[in-house]
């Protein structure tokens, strides 16, 4: 199956043709093509996954290609590079984006570009998939900068709203800052190696540094300039802003967005590229510190939103935050493992929020009650998802925070006691922001009789994709099942590293801090909005400052836009002067008038009086016959 | 006649040309540009005879020259003195200056 494993990118590319061309007029058969093709690529995504499973744990490596582009001394090729982690990717972006597919049936069923929205879907799967299986530094970034250009289409699905437009524009100029330092840190590489490729770049890193031809800090700053593009998009702090906003797209983008594809390609990158990462302990900690600092930054915020998605979409910063700071520390299974839980159990709360959105026609979670008596289903599903989330074993999401907090806590990386810390009271926060969040929208009584009296349970291809998903998001972190660890033995770096526990108890006794952490989270969130012994406006009014500066996003979109406004403004308007004033009043006009002067001179001698060009003639012969004779 | 030396009639022909050639440069009547260019061909007519005299008499290649550019002149003539009848005609003035329609 794996020589087929081209396929798997082209597929969903050629579906996005036919769609685009043939089939735009027909909702069922352009939906028809978009499901089945990523049906196939799952399929096929399963079935390298099972060959992989056949060789050898030290050679499951698989890499073919071709050229694309041959300028001596690069060559730029296409190829796929097949490996647990690339397979990893494979089989969540494939299967999220076919529930996300499925569930979109539903969701966007009398949406009048229902078909161009599923030719979206499939071009944003393909250009992850493109991204996923690259063998090399070049095809990457284009995969990268595809996915970039499909998240632009898809947040601004919806154009004709002035948010959504705005949104996507906004989503695409700030990963632009970020994929500026990849595309430099990948021209670097190209430059110091005379090659794109992920193997033989590694190979020659390795030599480099082991026979000190190669500065290891040369390495760290070549990691940096990549790890620009992954904090642009896998939106890490300080290029977090745009994540927030791209929740104006449909409901099933975001899922798509912030579970499989678009933000977890730059913590895939960082895997990918873990050999320059891991070269020198500089880069290290900036990456584990700007994860940290994401996590408990993004928590911060969500503690005081409003919207169901934008709450979401910070506890995805928050997650993020999570796997890079895990990466950062040296947990690179464990990063990976949070990734693979994450996307099960963040696809699963953010469809289910867009099948509360579905039913209600509103967003701010203030508005809704009680949704249980209606929604039994969603419901259900989404407990699952927040009690995942929130880190309760023995769901997927416990497995996978705890591996992170291990590997911080046993890290060796600058001041690893404090980033511990905050990634325990990160925990806390997501356990008390997303039951703050369930306990709202889901428990209680309806705070809006009108939209709730229309509030009805989604079809079933809305809540098929949930139930299953519930199901996932508990079993999956069972991959890494204490003694068992299928996980860690499939994808790590290096050497095989295990976390010692071999059952179940010993892991509960073993990681009792982060249960505690959440379990508290969770109280707390229940006395302020289950029971409501505690009332939460009074702590908001008592701590206004605070509730303010969170409420308001520590105030980064109005520094952002003051920043534009006054300091980019300015500098613009002095390089418009520049460039009208002197590159065109005095290079281009000025070429022009050097020239017409030049002509006027030359015409003088075109007097028009022929005894005057007899003259000439007469004269240079004369002058020629004196230059001869003497 | 072969007690001249060769060097007077190479001195008259070129008196005669740079008479030419001053009534071709500095004469503004066509006739008069007409007429410098004949005395110029002339000249050379000179210098053809002379050198054939004392180079090799028996060679014919000197005089069949001249009678080509006798020929030549002649039929210069009658075209050269037809564009100036037209430009007269036209311009009511035999003066080149006058006529410099080409130019841009």
């Amino acid at each position: 199956m794996i020589q087929y494993s081209w396929l798997i990118p082209a597929m969903p590319a050629l579906a996005y043709v036919l769609i685009t061309i043939f089939t735009k007029r027909s909702q069922v058969l352009s939906a028809s093509i978009s499901v089945l093709t990523m049906t196939a690529c799952f399929g096929l995504s399963v079935g390298v996954l099972l060959d992989l499973l056949k060789l050898d744990p030290a050679n499951r490596l698989v890499t073919f290609g071709a050229t694309w582009l041959q300028i001596s001394p690069w060559q730029a090729n296409v190829g796929v590079l097949i490996d647990p982690l690339s397979v990893n990717m494979l089989l969540i972006v494939t299967f999220i984006s076919l529930l996300v597919q499925i569930y979109s049936l539903g969701y966007m069923h009398d949406d009048e570009r229902f078909s161009t929205y599923y030719s979206y879907l499939s071009l944003f799967t393909s250009s992850m998939l493109l991204l996923v299986v690259s063998n090399n530094y070049l095809q990457i970034f284009v995969g990268w900068e595809l996915v970039g250009l499909c998240s632009y289409l898809l947040i601004g699905f919806w154009y004709f709203k002035p948010e959504a437009a705005n949104a996507a524009k906004k989503a695409f100029v700030v990963n632009r800052i970020g994929d500026m330092g990849f595309l430099m840190g990948v021209v670097t590489i190209g430059m110091v190696f005379q090659t794109f490729d992920f193997a033989q770049v590694k190979v020659l890193v390795a030599q480099g540094l082991s026979n000190h031809t190669l500065a290891s800090g040369y390495v760290a700053g070549i990691a940096i300039l990549l790890f620009c593009g992954a904090v642009g998009k896998s939106a890490q702090f300080p290029l977090h802003v745009w994540l927030p906003d791209a929740m104006e797209g449909p409901t099933p983008v975001s899922a798509l967005i912030h579970a499989a594809t678009m933000v977890a390609a730059g913590v895939y990158m960082v895997a990918r590229t873990y050999n320059l990462f891991s070269a020198d302990p500089m880069s290290m900690t900036i990456v584990a510190w700007v994860g940290g600092f994401t996590a408990i930054f993004a928590a911060s915020i969500a503690l005081a939103q409003d919207d169901i998605k934008r709450i979401l979409a910070y506890s995805t910063l928050s997650q993020l935050g999570y796997m890079i700071m895990s990466l950062g520390v040296g947990g690179y299974t464990s990063g990976m493992f949070h990734l693979t839980t994450h996307a099960f159990f963040k696809a699963l709360l953010f469809l289910g929020s867009g099948s509360v959105i579905h039913s209600l026609h509103e967003q701010n979670i203030w508005k809704m009650g009680g949704l249980w008596k209606k929604m039994k289903i969603t419901t259900w599903t989404f407990a699952i998802g927040t009690l995942a989330i929130a880190g309760i074993p023995p769901l997927a999401g416990f497995f996978s925070k705890d591996a992170i907090l291990d590997a911080v806590r046993d890290s060796t990386i600058w001041h690893h006691e404090t980033l511990y810390y905050a990634a325990v009271f990160t925990a806390f926060l997501t356990a008390f922001y997303m039951f703050r969040l369930f306990f709202v929208v889901f428990t209680g009584e309806a705070r809006d009789k009108h939209s709730f009296d229309h509030a009805h349970e989604s079809p079933i291809s809305m809540t098929g994709p949930l139930m299953l998903l519930a199901f996932l998001s508990v079993v999956v972190g069972w991959l890494n099942w204490p003694g068992v660890d299928a996980y860690s033995k499939f994808v790590y770096y290096g050497d095989l590293h295990l976390d010692g526990a071999t059952s179940f108890i010993q892991l509960l006794t073993q990681s009792w801090l982060s249960i505690v952490v959440a379990t508290a989270g969770i109280t707390l969130s229940a006395f302020f909005y289950y029971w409501k012994i505690f009332s939460s406006e009074k702590v908001a009014t008592t701590f206004k400052p605070i509730y303010l500066l969170l409420k308001n996003k520590y105030y980064f979109d109005e520094f952002y836009g003051w920043i534009v406004d006054n300091i980019l403004f300015a500098l613009s308007t002095v390089l418009k002067w520049f460039d009208d004033e002197v590159v065109d009043d005095g290079m281009v006009d000025g070429t022009g008038w050097v020239a017409r002067k030049m002509g006027g001179l030359l015409s003088l001698t075109q007097t028009g009086y022929v005894q005057n060009y007899a003259l000439v003639v007469f004269g240079a012969v004369a002058v020629i016959f004196l230059l001869v004779s003497f | 006649m072969n007690n001249i030396p060769l060097v007077h009639f190479l001195y008259l022909a070129a008196i005669l040309f740079g008479v030419g050639m001053f009534g071709v440069l500095a004469r503004k009547n066509a006739i008069s540009v007409l007429m410098g260019i004949e005395l110029m061909l002339n000249a050379v007519n000179i210098n053809f005879l002379a050198f054939a005299r004392y180079w090799n008499w028996n060679s014919l290649t000197g005089p069949v020259f001249v009678v080509f550019v006798i020929t030549i002149a002649a039929a210069e003539a009658a075209v050269a003195l037809a564009i100036i009848i037209s430009i007269y005609r036209h311009l009511h003035t035999a003066n080149v200056d006058d006529a410099h329609f080409l130019r841009g």
